[in-house]
């Protein structure tokens, strides 16, 4: 036996990280793909009838509420990694520098990120209270015009994008600032040298060498972004009046609010192609910008 | 090489094989019947000792009452309950999943009728508790099946099968400020017309306070709005058909809409009745329509800021009289993968026995059993007011408060959009008239 296993090493140890992928991951993935192609409400008598790619093409060819949710999943992760790459890298050169108390500063910005997404939610819901919340109260203070927060159509979606920056934007900084902390120095010197002011330093020098670090760092925080679904579910359940309801809220309320779980399969295959694209085309475009 | 690839396939299916064989029956065992039947012949022994089973529970004040005494049930029986508190919407994902595994995991369980009975019935999740009350063996005459009222066993009932025992009923009721009324000498409302009037006197946005409040988020509106739907003639299905296209059923949309849209606080549209009594009990609004069974919400100190100030009236007539609904909100299941049936019921039994649902209903929560509405001790920790309204409010009260299909879902979000056309005052006309042909597909649908 010890003979075998010293023969096979190479395939052994990576034996059980491969049988957990393979229980955990494509298991559930190709039983999905099952689904989709089926009529079930998860019926313990009645099996799922097969229908075909039927599903699919109900969402795809009928359904306006799957398309409006495809926009607003692209909108909501859209601005929220506009906002979380662009605050994350303001901070990221800020906190570069040093100063007393960066340590500190630096953990205290961890918090958002380590605090569970449904008490987010529920403090954040609070604070958006149109009549008895903090932020109206705040700018009512200021004497600045209030908002209805998670309350109008128009406004929710954006409220949802200020929680998840608030979330996030620590994420992005430390990625960031961890590419800034391992840059040589010597192009700097040579910049200096040259007599290159701070903004052209930092527009020529810093931001190129820095990009395969954001490129990395938005890869990972937009694959996140696409399946945001606890905060959204906590502080609005994709409404009022569906103007917050992403795909996966949408996929959601398919499967355990209509109990149409083909429907529901379909849509998250669709869901899982669209950030496999996403993935793909990120990756493409961070390769050529590279070479 | 090929041999290695051959001898690497054998051992990762082997060890494959090997994980799911033991999962499997380490599963098994765990489920395998823990001696369900009684151990009649040492009647010193408990009847159900060692037994586990596991009840899966909604967040109610029910709920709370109850626990308290399960310790006492388990000194008697022998058995061992393991509860697991969940919140509504949580829960029915929970049983979801776990009913759909039908291993066995769950054995009691919490439900609302109206709501799931018809598609978890579909399912064949429940087991069928006639077996249970029908047999002298195993529920004695004491427990009396026929203490509960017709309405809430007619609901829990389906294609001829008891599927639960309903625990809590809950009747549509307007709360006031009686202060305020009192100070502005305002008439408590009695119609619908006098219900605006009210809100009028009372809204004063530019201080905070608003004349009424009610649910907006358009799904869980529906079933508040079902009584305006009543009371002005109207009801969600007609002759077989959806009829929310029908004059009554609009005019009571637009009264539902414009007592919210006009007198109502920012910010509605995602209020549900937890949002609405916080309003409420934060004395930032003058009215609430809501289910009676949620008084304490707003009238506990630790919970109200206006808890004595709290006024009960019944819900107003509309164009046909006084029509709030008076339903079944809750009642108790066993699951039919359960394996301890038998443990199951004599829970179940319990749970439901005169003598808890005396104290489950004394302790604030009404139930549908008579034997407890007429024991004085069943009603005396209760407002005077309050009761009287719950009683008045019963005898005239419709059975259902949201539409009596099997995908209740889907049906309450197309009846919701409605009712958020109504309140943004947005395109009304044209929204019903879509929804309601969308509602009748889907009936079409499930009577295929």
């Amino acid at each position: 036996m010890s003979r075998w296993i010293e023969k096979n090493l190479k395939w052994v140890f990576p034996a059980p990280a491969v049988i957990f992928i393979v229980v955990m991951m494509a298991f559930p993935i190709l039983y999905t793909a099952w689904i989709s192609l089926t009529e079930w409400s998860m019926s313990a008598t009645e099996p799922p009838k097969f229908v075909g790619l039927q599903n699919y093409i109900n969402l795809l060819g009928k359904d306006h509420r799957f398309w409006m949710s495809v926009w607003r999943t692209f909108y909501f992760t859209g601005l929220a990694l506009a906002g979380e790459t662009l605050l994350g890298l303001v901070l990221a050169v800020m906190l570069n520098r040093d100063f007393p108390g960066k340590n500190l500063l630096k953990t205290l910005f961890l918090l958002p990120m380590v605090a569970t997404p449904v008490a987010i939610g529920m403090v954040w819901l609070l604070m958006f209270e149109p009549t008895i919340g903090y932020l109206n109260h705040v700018l009512k203070v200021l004497h600045l015009p209030q908002s209805l927060w998670l309350a109008s159509e128009g406004s929710a979606l954006p409220s949802l994008v200020l929680v998840d920056v608030w979330q996030w934007t620590p994420m992005m900084a430390l990625i960031i600032l961890a590419g800034l902390v391992s840059m040589p120095s010597d192009p700097f010197e040579a910049a200096e040298v040259d007599g290159a002011s701070a903004w052209q330093t930092f527009w020529h020098v810093t931001l190129p060498m820095l990009r395969p670090t954001i490129g990395m760092a938005v890869i990972l925080r937009s694959i996140d972004a696409l399946k945001t679904f606890d905060i959204i579910y906590s502080m609005t359940q994709g409404g009022p009046n569906y103007s917050t309801e992403t795909l996966n809220l949408y996929g959601y309320n398919l499967g355990f609010g209509y109990f149409y779980m083909g429907s529901a399969s379909s849509l998250l295959m669709v869901f899982f192609a669209i950030v496999m694209g996403v993935v793909i085309f990120m990756n493409w475009a961070r390769k050529g910008a590279l070479s | 090489m090929k041999g290695i690839r051959r001898s690497l396939a054998v051992g990762l299916t082997l060890v494959m094989a090997a994980s799911l064989v033991l999962t499997g029956c380490a599963g098994r065992t765990e489920e395998k019947p823990t001696t369900t039947t009684p151990a009649a012949s040492d009647p010193a022994k408990k009847p159900f000792e060692g037994v586990e089973i596991r009840f899966l529970a909604s967040q109610h004040p029910w709920t709370e009452t109850l626990k308290k005494d399960i310790a006492q049930f388990e000194a008697q029986t022998g058995m061992k309950v393991n509860m697991e508190v969940l919140a509504e919407n949580n829960l029915t994902q929970k049983l979801t999943v776990e009913l759909t595994a039908g291993t066995g995991t769950v054995d009691v369980f919490m439900q609302r009728p109206l709501q799931e009975a018809k598609q978890f019935e579909k399912n064949g999740w429940y087991a069928d508790l006639n077996a249970f009350v029908k047999d002298s063996k195993k529920t004695p005459a004491e427990w009396d099946v026929n203490d509960f009222h017709k309405g809430p066993m007619q609901v829990e009932t389906v294609n001829g099968k008891l599927v639960g025992i309903p625990l809590i009923t809950e009747q549509e009721i307007l709360y006031y400020r009686k202060d305020l009324f009192a100070e502005k000498n305002i008439k408590v409302p009695t119609t619908m017309a006098e219900l605006e009037a009210a809100a009028k006197a009372l809204h004063d946005p530019n201080k905070d306070f608003y004349g009424i409040v009610m649910r907006g988020q358009g799904n869980p509106a529906v079933t508040q709005f079902s009584s305006f739907l009543y009371s002005m003639g109207g009801d969600f299905i007609k002759d077989g058909k959806f009829a929310m296209d029908s004059p009554e059923a609009l005019k009571a949309l637009k009264i539902y809409g414009n007592l919210l849209g006009k007198y109502g606080p920012p910010g509605v549209l995602n209020m549900q009745w937890q949002q609405a009594s916080a309003l409420f009990a934060q004395g930032k609004a003058g009215m609430w329509v809501d289910a009676n069974s949620l008084y304490l919400n707003v009238t506990a100190p630790d919970k109200s800021t206006i808890g004595d100030k709290v006024g009960f009236a019944m819900f107003p007539a509309g164009d046909k009289g006084v029509a709030p609904y008076s339903v079944t909100s809750w009642g108790i299941s066993i699951a039919k993968s359960s394996k301890k049936q038998d443990a199951a019921w004599e829970f179940v039994k319990w749970a439901s026995s005169k003598e808890m649902v005396l104290k489950t209903q004394s302790a604030g929560n009404p139930s549908a059993r008579s034997s407890a509405w007429n024991n004085a001790d069943g009603t005396k920790s209760w407002p005077k007011e309050w009761v009287e309204v719950a009683k008045k409010s019963g005898e005239v009260g419709k059975p259902a408060d949201r539409p009596l299909v099997i995908n209740v879902g889907k049906a309450r979000d197309l009846v919701g959009e409605m009712i958020t056309a109504a309140i943004t005052d947005k395109d009304l006309e044209n929204v019903v008239k879509d929804r309601n042909v969308k509602l009748n597909e889907l009936l079409a649908e499930e009577n295929k």
